[in-house]
């Protein structure tokens, strides 16, 4: 049995740690929150970048470092923990990986070297309004590679180079790319819950579009992609759940209450004990997420959704209980606890809500079941 | 990262594979009592045949009969046993808790005299802890021991110990008693270890009210030890008894076998809300999403723990979360069954109810397993005050002597 990251993947997660407790303290994160101008924090996406870890799991013949996706998820805990500032998910999780997973030659040569190197930022869109998305009501469409239709909300759709857009072409739903800087595009900033991260919504009149994969197969394809992002996001959120106890528990045992401190009631320490258990759940879950995007598993659907939805549990638990241990101050905009509680909610949307992931997986495991 | 065995488990796992294949039962003998009352002949026949072939106490020390082998050894030869009908285990709290607490403060003499017959699964036993003023809190024990007035140095025990699991067919017992009650609660106690069959002790079943009757009241009158029975220093019981119950926690925790996947079996075959199979109500797939998520999370925590094992390392304390996660969601998971099953699920009848009344059986189950190895409260404060390092409780009992505690009933 080795379920486990190795210990030069433990060495690289220190070592991430270490440069973003350096590179990210919660001051930087609050610079972006503050200024409604400032859609990321492009100095320390140049230093992330200068780390290597946009093309972390890039192949080394198309600029990247060539490790694999088990660095990426100790990385991407880290960003979690810090609620960094960043497209990091959108550009790595989503773009770089639909482009691997999917992309023909010409589009990985294009793409993942500048991916890599820090030079474009990536985003998803694919929501159109309230509500799920689906191919009753998906509007957008590309005809004659020109793409017509509005995305909202897109995270990142502000600051990105390119997009990744859910369109109908013949009627049937694809994945395209999208040059955000040509012509045809319109972005609007959005007011979001986590102005931490940025969100737009983008009209496209036009505006060229080129096809990532087979014809038709856009549902099929966007499910890979939210799988993999799915299980990269948990790593990130379980980092985020993880920094959010510790806090709690920090604060808890300074804060002192009818002559003691509120980490000797019970009250307190079994709420903290109920964080420690959904967390340690949510981590498990994410490890098997992990196995199987490492080694591209048929389980990867159904060990996605898992990770997904037992990550996404611990971290809004985790948020909001944290802001509940620190009582009144909890609730002040100078506090750090609501960083916290804005990302978890951007977290466990961005990538389609939790109800919608508990469903999916119910239909793989019944599937499952039948075909047993 | 993988699932991978070592190539030095690998070959271990193949060296109990044959083993089994050649040694193993297979068809079931008899008994269903997972206590392992009423199979008690099939499960010592088995204990002897694991134990002449070095499989029975694979972790122990070479000293005390054991094969000094590692745990994750002890792992994996409980993974390929368990796929064979093997009578249940009977031997567990003896061979988990009460004969390596004897190993630990016992003289040589005695010992000797117990290793062998208890690893070989010839003589069982139990452990006599708890009392019915004192579950959670096992240091306030009102069991006393006193000195015999014959000036023998031999002792008297009387009193009452309850929730003895196995203590109806168990040969011998530890039994934690107050010997001075003018200390604070954990400064006097003393661990004696004791014959089941000495005059004075008498073994009564409890009714469950789940209507089994795995575990026991005993009652001590005046039961005569000698002074050579007891097992550390008089007044350092406390001290013993943690070394009984660092394994308590990995020894209960035994999951039902009504698990997400019967929910969704009974589901299927179901009517739901809309004339459609159950399995279609959005409520009920949200709950099975969750127990699913649940239970892939301890799963594969267990595979955390294990892959420490295998690395040699001490598992994190992430292992501690295991009952009271299982516990909590097989009551959840049989009350929500029970309401898909709507008016019919009021009947607890194997022929009649789905999965042979299993959600029944797991719904009347539940809140024991809740309690026993550590209720959830005392459960969450472990993992608040051992893993995250918060305070412990304020103690109002701590600097009182014994006599003066309050007590209520």
């Amino acid at each position: 049995m080795n379920f486990d990251f190795s210990d030069d993947q433990k060495f690289l997660k220190g070592e991430a740690r270490k440069f973003l407790d350096a590179n990210c303290p919660t001051s930087r994160v609050r610079k972006v929150l503050d200024d409604d101008a400032q859609g990321y924090d492009a100095e320390l996406w140049k230093a992330v970048a200068g780390q290597g870890w946009l093309g972390a799991a890039i192949p080394e013949e198309h600029g990247g470092l060539g490790l694999g996706h088990l660095e990426l998820c100790v990385i991407a805990e880290e960003l979690g923990r810090v609620v960094a500032p960043i497209p990091f998910a959108s550009t790595v999780y989503v773009l770089a990986e639909a482009v691997m997973a999917a992309g023909d030659a010409g589009q990985k040569a294009h793409y993942l070297p500048k991916i890599a190197a820090g030079e474009i930022i990536g985003c998803l869109a694919t929501s159109e309004g309230p509500g799920v998305v689906n191919t009753a009501n998906l509007q957008a469409s590309v005809d004659g590679g020109k793409l017509t239709g509005t995305k909202i909300p897109v995270t990142d759709g502000g600051i990105a180079d390119v997009a990744l857009v859910l369109a109908k072409e013949g009627g049937k739903p694809g994945l395209f790319l999208v040059d955000l800087k040509g012509a045809g595009v319109t972005r609007e900033p959005l007011k979001t819950l986590d102005p931490t991260r940025d969100a737009a919504k983008l009209t496209f009149a036009g505006a060229a579009a080129t096809r990532l994969g087979g014809a038709g197969e856009g549902l099929d394809l966007l499910e890979q992609v939210l799988d993999r992002a799915a299980i990269l996001l948990a790593f990130e959120q379980c980092g985020g759940a993880d920094r959010s106890l510790e806090m709690a528990k920090e604060y808890a045992l300074e804060r002192y209450a009818f002559g003691r401190t509120i980490a000797s009631y019970q009250a307190i320490k079994h709420k903290l004990a109920d964080m420690y258990v959904k967390n340690e759940l949510a981590r498990s879950n994410a490890y098997y997420g992990a196995w199987a995007l490492n080694t591209n598993a048929p389980e990867m659907p159904v060990a996605a959704s898992a990770a997904r939805i037992a990550a996404s549990e611990a971290f809004w638990f985790a948020s909001k209980e944290n802001i509940q241990t620190h009582g009144g101050i909890g609730f002040t905009w100078e506090m750090d606890c609501h960083l916290y509680y804005r990302r978890s909610r951007q977290l466990s949307l961005v990538a389609g809500a939790p109800r919608v992931w508990k469903e999916r997986l119910v239909s793989h495991l019944e599937r499952r079941n039948a075909a047993a | 990262m993988d699932f991978n065995d070592s190539p030095e488990e690998a070959a271990y796992r193949q060296q109990v594979r044959d083993w089994l294949e050649a040694n193993a039962p297979k068809q079931h003998v008899s008994g269903s009592d997972p206590e392992g009352g009423d199979n008690l002949v099939p499960a010592k026949a088995w204990q002897a045949r694991k134990a002449a072939a070095g499989y029975a106490c694979i972790t122990w020390p070479k000293e005390w009969g054991g094969q000094g082998g590692t745990p994750i050894q002890n792992v994996i030869f409980g993974q390929e046993e368990a796929r064979y009908p093997i009578p249940g285990n009977p031997f567990q709290i003896g061979l988990g808790m009460c004969v390596p607490t004897v190993m630990n403060f016992a003289d040589q003499a005695t010992k000797e005299r117990f290793a062998g017959p208890a690893i070989r699964g010839e003589e069982i036993w139990c452990q006599l802890f708890s009392e019915p003023s004192g579950g959670s809190d096992v240091a306030s024990a009102r069991t006393k021991a006193v000195r015999a007035p014959d000036g023998s140095g031999d002792w008297l025990i009387s009193g009452q110990k309850v929730w003895t699991t196995g203590a109806q067919f168990s040969d011998f017992g530890i039994v934690i008693c107050r010997t001075n009650p003018d200390v604070p609660k954990h400064k006097g106690l003393t661990m004696f270890w004791l014959d089941m069959k000495s005059p004075g002790v008498e073994v009564k079943p409890i009714h469950q009210m789940s209507g089994g009757s795995g575990f026991n009241e005993v009652f001590f009158t005046d039961v005569r030890v000698k002074d050579s029975q007891r097992l550390g220093a008089e007044g350092d019981g406390w001290k013993v008894s943690l070394v009984t119950l660092m394994n308590e926690r990995l020894a209960v925790g035994g999951a039902s076998g009504m698990g997400w996947a019967q929910f969704m079996e009974a589901a299927r075959n179901t009517p739901g809300i809309d004339g459609g199979a159950a399995i279609k109500d959005s409520a009920l797939r949200d709950k099975l999403a969750d127990w699913y998520v649940q239970a892939e999370g301890l799963k594969h925590t267990r595979n955390r723990t294990m892959t420490a094992l295998s690395r040699g390392q001490t598992p994190g304390p992430e292992s501690s979360i295991g009952k009271i996660v299982s516990a909590l969601q097989m009551q959840d998971l049989a009350n929500t069954a029970l309401e898909m099953l709507d008016q019919y699920g009021i009947i607890n009848d194997p022929e009649l109810s789905p999965q042979h009344a299993g959600f029944q059986n797991s719904l009347m189950f539940a809140p024991g397993l809740r309690i026993a190895g550590g209720t959830d409260e005392i459960l969450k404060n472990i993992i608040a005050e051992r893993v995250l390092g918060l305070p412990g409780d304020i103690r109002v009992d701590k600097d009182v002597a014994f006599k003066d505690m309050p007590t209520g009933r």
